[in-house]
């Protein structure tokens, strides 16, 4: 399918944009690999759900309407993060916009799931030969459906690892508890320190357990928590996003 | 009204201060998750059970008026006396007075959230009334003088040493004896001897059914049985959601509520009362409390729906390492999370912030109430009104300001990397909650727009 002619807004969250900047060149380069014409609006700075979660909405309209400043003539909006864009989803209202606004609501996808939902795409030119566990970020998973979720009496699925499952030598273990959450939970990091990093000891365990080399996922946010946890305990397990192993290159011949 | 003495973060702290102690709490209540996993993905019908109930209850909440007197006029036909509370306070005298006017100041009482609610124990003892709980893990609790833990497992905060020690000193058991089987069989050999000596027994109501006047409730060990068969005057008491249209509607709320607790088919009693035997008189208190209130909430009034199974206290990964103690009310849980700020916004303003919206308990509830969206809503309500800390509005608002502004967003990140990256001190110390446990992030040269700008616009 040609794609060159959509015009696909790419959004980068403000935590990636400042501590994971390889995060958004791997999803640019993979999106543009797979043919997507992006764009970046470089005015853009937040989702607006870190104010939203703490209770203050309204302190959010901001980044609401810059959104949807930048985005609004978009075909599509394309984001690494299933929690900013489940915010977004459920959230977005600029001033004097309220219909438009759920009209952008519905063109903007977590990355898993524009590649798996509108590109559906069959291959992925990728190769990364190591051990990796998939954490699955809460909102991308019982928000967006990324995958099933375990309490439901329902088929399984899996937007992800089937994505994973096409990159050439990754080995994907499996978890004692495939979706508990990770205890990142925005300002539930600090205002609830003590259970929040608890609960990141455990989800990294259960990698450790199982002898993961990488602890993968759609949400660089439960990463920073893992990784900070892991870099603590001075493990060699490390965190990387799924659009960096989608993205990354396939190892030339041996000499 | 004033606020807890310890709010959630806080207790948790405590909480965790003994990992080991935290390891197992969790592994015990994800083994019983685990088995609620299990029993219903036994049953291909699960979702539209869950489905069907909660549209019952739906139903339940828009005629609550007409259910509750179709509910009063046939108990009082079946020869029940029905009461009337509008608060917890009034509920507490309609027992008293009860008691009061047979001359009975001893009581048997099995399993009933609402009265822990309504702080009825306290009250009673402060009345001269000696309440017996008969439930095996409110008793312990009640030994232990403090409240329950859970809502079906009353005492799962306790080791089997715990018990030990505790009925050594008030069953006199032996010393240092942990075997469940020996300890069980004292604390049976110790209630039966008050269930035979009770003239009064309070149980709590599970479903109370509209067209018939009848109610169920539902116990593992047989106590509200036992305490109701032998007294001479049984009162129920029951928060007024309790109702629901009809018999039949048994088959949903039965099959759901003991897989969602426990994993059980069916709890082993499911006792229907319906009118008095001869000589014994049947009481049931139908109790408000806030429950109107929250009914007249729109955001919140599918609260009212649950039916008290636990099952989002089991799944939930906050409860399972916080404890439920740490919530500081009768129900804890992410359901009590939802409940509490409508009894008290001020002493329950951090609950609907003990959670990271992560979405499990609204998954597994057998009436699909949307918890977690609920939370949310919850900390709008809390934040508007005024219960949020103002240290915490502070900085949301000076993030609010940045994150508003393009060019001052640009320019904090830059600044804040540089200094993260010269000068780490600046945010690798103890006035960093982030830090005390986990290592920030390395703060990159540039940021993603940086590259973009160098690479891209060229």
């Amino acid at each position: 399918m040609n794609y060159s002619n959509w015009k696909i807004g790419l959004f980068i969250p403000c935590y990636v944009d400042q501590f994971y900047p390889q995060v958004g060149i791997a999803t640019l380069e993979l999106l543009e690999k797979l043919g997507c014409n992006v764009t970046f609006p470089l005015n853009q700075t937040c989702c607006g759900q870190p104010m939203a979660n703490s209770g203050f909405e309204h302190l959010s309209r901001p980044c609401d309407n810059l959104f949807f400043d930048l985005f609004a003539d978009c075909d599509y909006v394309v984001s690494p993060s299933g929690s900013c864009v489940l915010h977004i989803k459920e959230h977005l209202k600029a001033d004097g916009h309220a219909d438009e606004s759920k009209v952008l609501r519905k063109k903007v996808y977590e990355l898993v799931e524009f590649i798996t939902d509108v590109l559906k795409i069959e291959t992925i030119e990728a190769e990364f030969p190591h051990r990796v566990g998939l954490h699955q970020g809460c909102h991308g998973q019982r928000g967006l459906y990324l995958s099933q979720m375990s309490e439901l009496n329902a088929e399984p699925f899996s937007k992800p690892v089937s994505l994973l499952k096409k990159v050439k030598g990754i080995e994907l273990i499996d978890l004692d508890r495939t979706d508990e959450c990770c205890g990142f939970g925005g300002t539930f990091c600090v205002s609830e320190e003590a259970v929040s990093v608890k609960m990141g000891k455990d989800r990294v365990s259960d990698h450790i357990r199982h002898n993961a080399e990488y602890i993968t996922g759609s949400d660089m946010s439960c990463l920073m928590h893992l990784g900070g946890i892991l870099k603590r305990g001075h493990s060699n397990v490390q965190v990387k996003h799924i659009a960096e192993i989608l993205n990354s290159q396939i190892a030339g011949p041996k000499h | 009204m004033s606020k807890a003495l310890m709010e959630h973060a806080e207790a948790s702290e405590v909480f965790n201060r003994d990992e080991p102690y935290v390891n197992w709490h969790d592994e015990t209540l994800w083994f019983v998750r685990q088995k609620r996993d299990k029993s219903s993905k036994q049953l291909p019908e699960w979702e539209q059970l869950r489905e069907t109930a909660s549209s019952i209850k739906h139903y339940v909440l828009s005629h609550m008026d007409e259910l509750l007197i179709s509910f009063e006029q046939k108990a009082r036909e079946n020869g029940v006396h029905v009461h009337w509370a509008a608060d917890a306070a009034e509920h507490n005298e309609i027992v008293l007075g009860l008691l009061k006017q047979h001359k009975i100041d001893k009581m048997v009482k099995s399993k009933s959230m609402l009265t822990e609610e309504c702080h009825m124990n306290d009250f009673l003892s402060k009345n001269g009334i000696e309440v017996i709980d008969t439930d095996l893990g409110e008793r312990i609790v009640q030994l232990r003088n403090e409240p329950p833990s859970h809502i079906v497992l009353p005492a799962i905060h306790l080791k089997k040493k715990d018990i030990g020690d505790l009925f050594h000193e008030h069953l006199g058991t032996e010393a240092g004896a942990t075997d469940p089987q020996y300890l069980t069989e004292a604390a049976r050999q110790h209630l039966r001897d008050k269930f035979l000596t009770r003239r009064a027994a309070l149980t709590g109501v599970n479903f109370a059914i509209a067209e018939t006047g009848g109610f169920v409730v539902s116990t593992n060990e047989g106590n509200a049985d036992m305490g109701a068969h032998l007294a001479d005057i049984h009162i129920a008491c029951m928060g007024f959601e309790k109702i629901i249209p009809k018999q039949e509607h048994l088959g949903v709320f039965l099959r759901l509520l003991a897989r969602s607790a426990t994993g059980q088919p069916i709890t082993t009693y499911s006792s229907h009362f319906k009118k008095p035997r001869e000589g014994q008189e049947m009481h049931i208190v139908i109790v408000d409390n806030g429950r109107s209130t929250q009914l007249g909430r729109a955001d919140f009034r599918s609260s009212l729906k649950c039916i008290r199974c636990g099952a989002c206290m089991n799944t939930c990964p906050v409860y399972r390492r916080s404890g439920g103690h740490s919530y500081h009310n009768a129900v804890a849980g992410p359901i009590g999370s939802i409940l509490a700020p409508n009894l008290d916004m001020t002493k329950n303003a951090d609950l609907p912030f003990a959670s990271t919206l992560c979405g499990s308990c609204s998954n597994v509830c057998p009436v699909k109430i949307d918890i977690h969206d609920q939370l949310y809503k919850w900390r709008q309500v809390l934040a508007k009104e005024g219960y949020v800390p103002k240290s915490k509005e502070i900085g949301i608002r000076a993030m609010s300001t940045v994150l508003s502004q393009p060019r001052f967003y640009q320019w904090s990140g830059r600044l804040g990397r540089t200094v993260m990256r010269a000068m780490p001190f600046m945010v690798n110390n103890g006035m960093n909650p982030w830090y005390k446990q986990r290592d920030m992030p390395e703060p990159p040269k540039e940021s993603f727009r940086d590259w973009y700008v160098r690479n891209r616009k060229e």
